[in-house]
């Protein structure tokens, strides 16, 4: 017990009330889409003050979010999946060959996109985990044959028609006592989309599966340190192997609601959503090196990111190039904030 | 006499043999074994794919055409990529993947140089040699800005060349406010296509030319011995009085210095420059070059003759593949299937696996021949 007490307090990393380093990349996040957030409404005037601008920002990043949550998984187990963006072009392109040319229904195109993404992840975990080849390059193999397989289904662009989707497009949410009122002084609710409710539960589910379930605990246990996971006993492969499939699985289920979004098949969509997803989970405060993250991190990561976009084009530096300047600078900042954290933790170590 | 002879012939087909086992076990039986197979796939497929002709090109020089001249010139930035990027492989344990968007960079430097502030000049506004020279010093400065953030402040490489990845083809139209400069002065197409009076193309020189010179470098510096025994532990490197993070700054510079000469063939090919397609996915064709080279992609030892063979072969397996009429856009689908087919081959288990039945049968097969 003696024992004990002061070894809590020669080491403060033991006291359970500081703020260990890791929750500290949870609020710098929370923090800084605080603060950009606010400055946004004061510099750049009440359109950021509207519940709508935040909504849309949902509905555009809706995919986005569940990406970010598989990317995250992957990150967590010590991996990394750069395949997401390319296979999300790949189902929107299966889905939309599937409503419009193949006589397919809403329900098939869904189970299809499940298919595809499951189909990635099982071949691209099957490699990391089992044959222990490097995760990024096995990605990378993925993302280059998700790309080529994309033209090869369908090599143009085009928008789909079919009745069924159309109309699950359209829906909207209304959400009550949010609206703002038009020129005319008529009310326009405020609305989100489909995709944005499965979002939110895919975030709910698996911020409860990573807190509270054996195979939560296994994934930080593996990413932190999968000789020591492996010694209590926890089986390292499969672990890595079941966040790979969940992540493709994500990528399946993120790519559909990318595809609810735009309504279109083409090769070029979603081209760099890994980057965003990677830069997501970092600014999240998911650790490149495994062990440590989350995902309600993860989900204030996104809103950051497309916050901070969104500045960006309303500064009126609407040329391209800023957009992915100002992100590749917020992906370098979080990164030296790792690194400082991380520096920090093994001195205390020793 | 004819006992003599008969020992002679199997003595030499021993040696063969024995010849053969070793290769079959060196690291650049890999690349050798993938380029003979393309080469006699395209022999049955179509014998006049290794066709040279001598032809009069648009200029009215004579010039070599066909599909092995075609592989040699297009392979060149390939190369001389693959060069650095072996280096940075083998003492960091991981990959530049920002290669293609620095390559943007140097070339969008490299024009904005040579065109000042006109963006279609009828003459040059500074001579080539300070343009190329401008623009190895900018891509060294990407290089040693991803250098340090891996050495440094100790970040897995292929996430910390992310940034790069990101910005780079952004901030390269940037540099020329996202115009499209032209240069119309024919002798800045000479590095890129030919030379007067020279039949051959003038990338294939300077690709040479970059082999002999790391050559040159690996056999009187401590360079390989160093970023090997960095790659292979860190650590122990560093009690043996090797600094680990200078090494690994270096090699992110030397792959800069890379990046620079391959930007300047590139742009030199069209003498202008479009941001987003320039040296577009190079970066996955350079470390699938080191992979087919049979280099650890974790770091450690490494072969440079096996990665520049590698280069070559992924050259002719995508020209093959434009051959066979595959849009260019359904080309990364051939290419992953290739690379996974490599990785599962070169994981470590697998080829456990495979030595375990190999010996497992070999016993069997040395009864066979005994008797």
């Amino acid at each position: 017990m003696l024992l004990q007490k002061s070894a809590k307090e020669r080491n403060p990393l033991m006291n359970r009330h500081s703020i260990s380093d890791t929750n500290i990349l949870l609020y710098i996040t929370f923090a800084v889409f605080v603060v950009m957030y606010a400055a946004a409404i004061i510099f750049l005037g009440s359109g950021f003050l509207k519940p709508q601008t935040f909504f849309s920002i949902l509905n555009e990043n809706a995919a986005l979010i569940i990406l970010s949550c598989g990317m995250s998984i992957v990150m967590i187990s010590g991996g990394i999946d750069i395949s997401v963006g390319a296979v999300t072009a790949l189902v929107c392109m299966s889905c939309a060959v599937n409503l419009d040319f193949n006589g397919g229904s809403v329900l098939t195109a869904i189970l299809l996109a499940l298919f595809v993404g499951l189909m990635f992840g099982l071949v691209q975990g099957f490699l990391v985990a089992y044959l222990e080849v490097q995760p990024f390059i096995v990605t990378l193999a993925g993302m280059f044959f998700a790309k080529g397989m994309t033209t090869i289904v369908n090599s143009t662009q085009f928008n789909v028609v079919h009745e069924g989707f159309q109309k699950l497009k359209s829906t909207r949410i209304n959400i009550p006592g949010m609206g703002s009122y038009n020129k005319l002084g008529i009310v326009v609710p405020a609305y989100v989309e489909i995709g944005v409710i499965v979002a939110i539960i895919t975030v709910v589910v698996l911020f409860m599966v990573l807190r509270w379930t054996k195979l939560g605990r296994n994934f930080y246990a593996v990413g932190g340190n999968s000789q020591s996971a492996n010694m209590l006993g926890i089986n390292v492969k499969r672990t890595k192997f079941l966040a790979h499939i969940l992540c493709g699985l994500l990528a399946g289920i993120g790519g559909f609601v990318y595809f609810l979004h735009v309504g279109s098949g083409s090769p070029s969509h979603a081209s760099g959503a890994e980057m965003n997803a990677i830069a997501s989970s970092i600014i999240g405060g998911t650790m490149l090196t495994g062990g440590v993250g989350n995902i309600i991190g993860t989900f204030f990561g996104v809103l950051s990111l497309s916050t901070i976009k969104n500045i960006v084009s309303s500064l009126g530096l609407d040329e391209a190039w800023w957009t992915n300047i100002t992100v590749a600078a917020m992906i370098c900042l979080f990164l030296l904030i790792q690194s400082v954290v991380l520096s920090r933790k093994n001195k205390n170590k020793l | 006499m004819a006992s003599f002879k008969s020992a002679s012939q199997e003595s030499a087909a021993k040696r063969i043999g024995s010849f053969l086992a070793k290769l079959v076990k060196h690291q650049i039986f890999i690349p050798i074994a993938a380029l003979l197979i393309l080469v006699i796939f395209n022999l049955i497929a179509d014998p006049s794919f290794f066709a040279i002709s001598l032809d009069q090109n648009s200029l009215g020089n004579p010039v070599f055409s066909g599909y092995l001249i075609t592989i040699l010139d297009n392979a060149s930035e390939l190369v001389i990529l693959a060069i650095g990027m072996t280096l940075v492989t083998a003492a960091s344990g991981g990959q530049d993947i920002s290669v293609g968007s620095a390559i943007a960079i140097s070339g969008s430097v490299m024009l904005r140089v040579l065109c000042g502030t006109n963006s279609r000049p009828e003459v040059l506004q500074a001579p080539i040699i300070v343009a190329f020279l401008v623009c190895c010093v900018v891509a060294m400065l990407f290089g040693a800005f991803n250098g340090t953030l891996v050495a440094i402040f100790k970040i897995q490489p292929m996430v910390a060349t992310l940034i790069l990845f990101t910005a780079g083809r952004s901030v390269a139209a940037w540099i020329n406010k996202n115009e499209l400069p032209i240069i119309s002065d024919a002798s800045f197409g000479y590095y890129g296509n030919f030379i007067p009076g020279i039949p051959i193309p003038t990338p294939i020189f300077i690709a040479v030319a970059c082999m002999i010179l790391i050559a040159l470098v690996l056999k009187f510096t401590n360079l390989g011995l160093y970023t090997q025994s960095v790659g292979i532990n860190a650590n122990s490197s560093r009690l043996n009085g090797i600094d680990p993070a200078l090494i690994k700054f270096i090699t992110f510079v030397i792959l800069g210095l890379c990046v620079a000469v391959a930007g300047f063939i590139k742009v030199s090919r069209f003498s202008t420059i479009n941001y987003s397609v320039i040296a577009k996915d190079i970066e996955m064709d350079a470390i699938l070059a080191v992979a087919l080279g049979g280099n650890a992609l974790n770091g450690g030892k490494f072969n440079m003759g096996a990665s520049i063979l590698g280069a070559y072969v992924i050259q002719f397996l995508t020209t093959t593949l434009y051959k066979f009429n595959v849009v260019s856009s359904a080309l990364p689908a051939y290419k992953a299937v290739v690379v996974i087919i490599l990785v599962v081959l070169s994981a470590p288990i697998v080829r456990d696996k495979i030595t375990e039945t190999w010996k497992k049968l070999a016993p069997v097969k040395i009864a066979k021949e005994a008797s």
